[in-house]
Formats: structure tokens, C-alpha cells, sequence
């Protein structure tokens, strides 16, 4: 099994969101950068495939700054193989543009699977993995829950409004991962110190301006203040009248 | 090029879903004139090509709404057309004369909003479900079925439904969903009968913790790891509203918070706090909105 993940730096979900001056992007001073969650999954499946198969490789992309050799080395950490950062100080706004970038460096090689996590919990474009697909032209299923590979034959779960759908798919393909694929594990110290000693290539791009362009970051609006309507079961009856006669939504 | 919007509808068991009804009315706020579209998915290259092949023809933009389909086959679309999707959005303005676009969507798990200009021609977009709130013609709308050709790489073989009667949460006008507090899993059942008392409008959703926990599927869980939701109502229950979850919910019309702990962040976001015992308040709702419903 030859796979390549492609994983992204992103803000930790606990960031306080400080917009910085330009108006348009995040403050990152003090802010903690990790793995993206969604990717994760991604590197834990290629690792149990390539483990299961008993021979392969697990190669992890991304495109991003110079620090996101850290989150590359969280993936080496983990056990995947090399590495390759497609350096720019800037991650286009247009995903589009990540996306010709990616595909540009996995196109020649020939690959069992190309991995993404489902989206990014930055910016939440939950598209990048399937651009690539098409740019390619691999078979590509995304948010994938459950996966089943036999041969060049595979069968992905994903989850839908009321349900679960079963789709079956042809290898070499893009695949999309969610949350309930796997259990991710954590680097070992042992794998630490190994990732220290994996490849890692960098790669200077130049991303296009693409078609979206950023007008401005701003807070969300404040939610209203709300009120404590009182305390326990005898709260309650305030509780219903409110909702139908403030908010009108009984 | 026209200055159509191409309106992608979705429909289940034979029946346009409410959330075309949003696409229908988003789109009419960027064009004249809309055309609206349905398609079998279930091939989904096939859906693609054919859905970029009419997309071809000249349209201004093309509106999906950013379900579980809409957000597999906005991107296969778009990449066919050489553009990006603007995803997930809450809002979008038709600037004046020139044909840009500026789409509003959230972002670092609903802690800032991103406006952004769309240049792309077509501009290929995608809506959050439950925030565009329907015209009241819009599901009048009869649309065109495209025709899909056979032969794509990837399909859906069956869809394995949710038990008959189960509202999924992200389609649900009202979600009342349980935390740690509900202590363990059967006692999710005070919550499903609060749910039940709505009469098929409400759906139970759970944190990340109990979903981890093994007490809840995870097709249930609301937060960033989960499914983001808008309900008119968000009854949240003995849960204390960390950021992930709060980045699932924070865009819905209506939140009340059911805590014992009066410092726990939820009631932040809450728009009606009770402080107190889920277990006497929760009872004591179901009771008041059976009354109602009676």
C-alpha cells in the first residue's frame, strides 16, 4: 500500500479568535498550532493499512508555513514514513489554488490512496480532498466513517442527514476522513525521536490569487444577553412563557 | 453570460428536502431568474457531469446547499468548472451591476466570520443548512430533473435509514441535547421524551464527550467533530458548552441551558438559563410542552 496524506496546520480549537490588524486574518501571536483533528484519522488510516498489508509507504503533504514542519513531524511522529512541505507564507484563501498545488506534487507518482481529513477546523472548506480528486481524475469519497478494502475494490460509510450511506468505490481513489474511522493513536517517545530522523522535504510554492478574495475577519455578532430565568423545576413555567411570548418559538 | 443562477435541489423518498427551499430562496436573492435542478446522486460522477455540463451553459452561479450531498458534489462540480466553493455560508450580498458576490461564512469553529468576494464566474456556493430562512413561495418551485449517464466510478449502493421515526438532528427545528450531566447513558431517555412531546419537530443531540463515551452514535453528536446545527430551539442539558461544541450550535435561533453548575459557559450562550437538577426540570418541561401540544 502506497498512501499520502495530506494534513494541514491549523489553529487548536481552543484558540481565543484575535483578529489581527489588517482586519482579514488571525492575530497568531500566542496562539497554539496542532494537527488538524480530521487529519488524524487520515494518518491513522494510512498507518493501519500500510500496517496491515505489512509493506508500503506513508508519505504526509502539506502546504503551509515553515512551521508547518512541526505538524509534518506529528505525523512522522505517529509513523508515517516522509514527509513533504509545499512551503508558502501564505495559504490561499481560494481552496482551489491548495488544491492544484497538492495534486501538482501527488500527480506521477501512483499511489493505492491519497487521504485527507474531512475538513480543516480552521476555515472549514471541506473541499480541498475532493478538488484534488477531480484534478487528478481519482474516484473520491469524502467524510468517510467506515472503510473496507479488498484488493482494488472498496466499500466507505459515510454519514448523512437520517442515515448512512454505503458506496462502493474503485482503488486508486481520494478518500475524505471523519470522526468514527479509527481511533488515532499518540506518538510514542519512541517515535519522537524516530520522526527526528525521517525525510522531510521542503518545497517552496507560489500559490495563484485564486477567485476568493478575504474582505474582512470580523466577530461574530453577540448573541443577546441572556437571562437565568430562576432556579429548578419551579423555574420552568417562566421558562415556557418566555419561549412562547419573547421568543415565539413554542 | 447569463445572469441565471442554477438552483441545485435535493430531494429524498420522492420529495423536495426543506432545505431546497433555502437554496431556492438564496438564489433568487443573486439573480432574476433561477433555474432549479434535481439529479440521482447516487452515481455520483455522473451527477457531477451533468450538473457541470448544464452549469457550462452560462450561468452567474450555482447554489448548493451544504449537506452531506451538497457538500460531496459542490466541490466535483466546481473543480469541473475550474472554480473553488464558497462554502457553508450564512449570508451573501449581489453587489450592485458589476456581478461580484460577497458571501459571509464562519470560520475558527463559528469564533469569526470570514466576508469574502467571490470572483469566480461561475460562483459555485454553498449554503448552512437552517439559516436561510424560506420565501414562503419557494416551495412552489417545480424543477427540471437532469438526466444522470450510467457509468461512474463511484455509488452509493444503499442508504441504511436511521430507525423509522427519528428526526436526524442536523434537519430537526428543535434539538435538545445531553452532556455529562445525564450521568449515564439510559438516562438519555428524559430527553427523549421531552423530544417525543414536540411531536416529530425535535431531534436528541449529544456532546463529544458522551458520544466518546460510547452513550450516543456519533450521527448524534452537535459540536466541531460533530454536525453543525441552526434549530429554532437548542435545548442544551447538563452540558457545560466547551468551544467545540458551542462552535455546532452557536448559530441557532433559540438556546436554553439546562445546568446545575450557574458558572458553566453555556449559559453564556443561552439566550434562557434554569440553574438546577436536570433531572426535576427536565421532567417538569416535557410535562408543560405535552400541555401545549395537547
Amino acid at each position: 500500500m502506497k498512501i499520502a496524506v495530506c494534513i494541514k496546520r491549523v489553529p487548536d480549537s481552543e484558540t481565543r479568535v484575535k483578529i489581527a490588524a489588517d482586519g482579514k486574518s488571525l492575530d497568531e501571536a500566542g496562539v497554539k498550532f496542532v494537527l488538524n483533528p480530521y487529519d488524524e484519522f487520515a494518518v491513522e488510516e494510512a498507518l493501519r493499512r500500510k500496517e496491515a498489508a505489512g509493506t508500503g509507504e506513508v508519505a504526509v503533504f502539506s502546504l503551509g508555513p515553515a512551521a508547518a514542519q512541526e505538524t509534518i513531524r506529528t505525523a512522522l511522529a505517529m509513523g508515517a514514513d516522509r514527509g513533504v512541505l509545499l512551503q508558502t507564507d501564505k495559504i490561499p484563501a481560494d481552496p482551489f489554488e491548495a488544491a492544484k498545488l497538492l495534486a501538482a506534487e501527488l500527480r506521477g507518482s501512483s499511489w493505492d490512496l491519497i487521504l485527507f481529513g474531512r475538513m480543516a477546523i480552521d476555515d472549514y472548506n471541506t473541499q480541498v480532498g475532493p478538488l484534488v480528486a477531480e484534478l487528478l481524475n481519482l474516484p473520491c469519497v469524502t467524510a468517510v466513517a467506515h472503510l473496507e478494502i479488498d484488493g482494488t475494490k472498496g466499500v466507505a460509510e459515510r454519514e448523512i442527514e437520517g442515515g448512512i450511506e454505503v458506496v462502493d468505490f474503485p482503488l486508486p481513489a481520494v478518500l475524505t476522513a471523519d470522526k468514527g474511522l479509527n481511533e488515532p493513536r499518540y506518538p510514542a517517545l519512541k517515535g519522537i525521536m524516530a520522526a527526528k530522523k525521517k525525510p522531510l522535504e521542503v518545497k517552496p510554492v507560489q500559490p495563484g490569487t485564486g477567485t476568493l478574495e478575504i474582505v474582512a475577519l470580523i466577530p461574530p455578532p453577540e448573541r443577546k444577553e441572556g437571562k437565568i430565568v430562576g432556579e429548578g423545576a419551579g423555574a420552568v413555567g417562566e421558562l415556557v412563557r418566555l419561549l412562547r411570548e419573547e421568543a415565539k418559538v413554542l | 453570460m447569463s445572469g441565471n443562477v442554477l438552483a441545485v435541489l435535493e430531494e429524498r423518498d420522492g420529495k423536495l428536502r426543506k432545505v431546497s427551499f433555502e437554496v431556492v430562496t438564496a438564489a433568487r436573492r443573486l439573480g432574476a431568474k433561477i433555474d432549479a435542478v434535481v439529479c440521482d446522486a447516487s452515481n455520483r460522477e455522473g451527477a457531477a457531469a451533468a450538473l457541470a455540463d448544464r452549469a457550462k451553459t452560462g450561468y452567474r452561479a450555482v447554489v448548493f446547499a451544504g449537506t452531506a450531498t451538497g457538500k460531496d458534489l459542490a466541490p466535483r462540480v466546481a473543480a469541473r468548472l475550474g472554480v473553488p466553493v464558497a462554502a457553508d455560508l450564512t449570508d451573501l450580498v449581489a453587489e450592485g451591476g458589476g456581478g461580484g458576490l460577497v458571501v459571509t461564512r464562519p470560520v475558527y469553529a463559528g469564533k469569526a466570520l470570514l466576508k469574502v468576494k467571490v470572483t469566480a464566474q461561475p460562483a459555485v456556493l454553498s449554503l448552512r443548512p437552517n439559516v436561510f430562512t424560506p420565501d414562503a413561495d419557494a416551495a412552489a418551485v417545480t424543477p427540471e430533473r437532469l438526466a444522470v449517464k450510467p457509468g461512474g466510478r463511484v455509488t452509493v449502493r444503499e442508504i441504511k435509514a436511521a430507525p423509522a421515526g427519528m428526526l436526524d438532528v442536523a434537519e430537526a427545528q428543535v434539538i435538545i441535547s445531553g452532556g455529562r450531566g445525564l450521568k449515564e447513558p439510559a438516562n438519555f431517555r428524559v430527553l427523549e421524551e421531552l423530544a417525543h412531546a414536540f411531536g416529530g419537530r425535535a431531534a436528541v443531540g449529544a456532546s463529544r464527550a458522551v458520544v466518546d463515551a460510547g452513550w450516543r452514535a456519533h450521527s448524534d453528536q452537535v459540536g466541531q467533530t460533530g454536525k453543525t446545527v441552526s434549530p429554532s430551539l437548542y435545548i442544551a442539558v447538563g452540558i457545560s458548552g466547551a468551544i467545540q461544541h458551542l462552535a455546532g450550535m452557536r448559530t441557532s435561533k433559540v438556546i436554553v441551558a439546562i445546568n446545575k453548575d450557574k458558572d458553566a459557559p453555556i449559559f453564556k450562550v443561552a439566550d434562557y438559563g434554569v440553574v438546577g437538577d436536570l433531572f426535576e426540570i427536565v421532567p417538569k418541561l416535557t410535562e408543560e410542552i405535552r400541555k401545549l401540544h395537547g
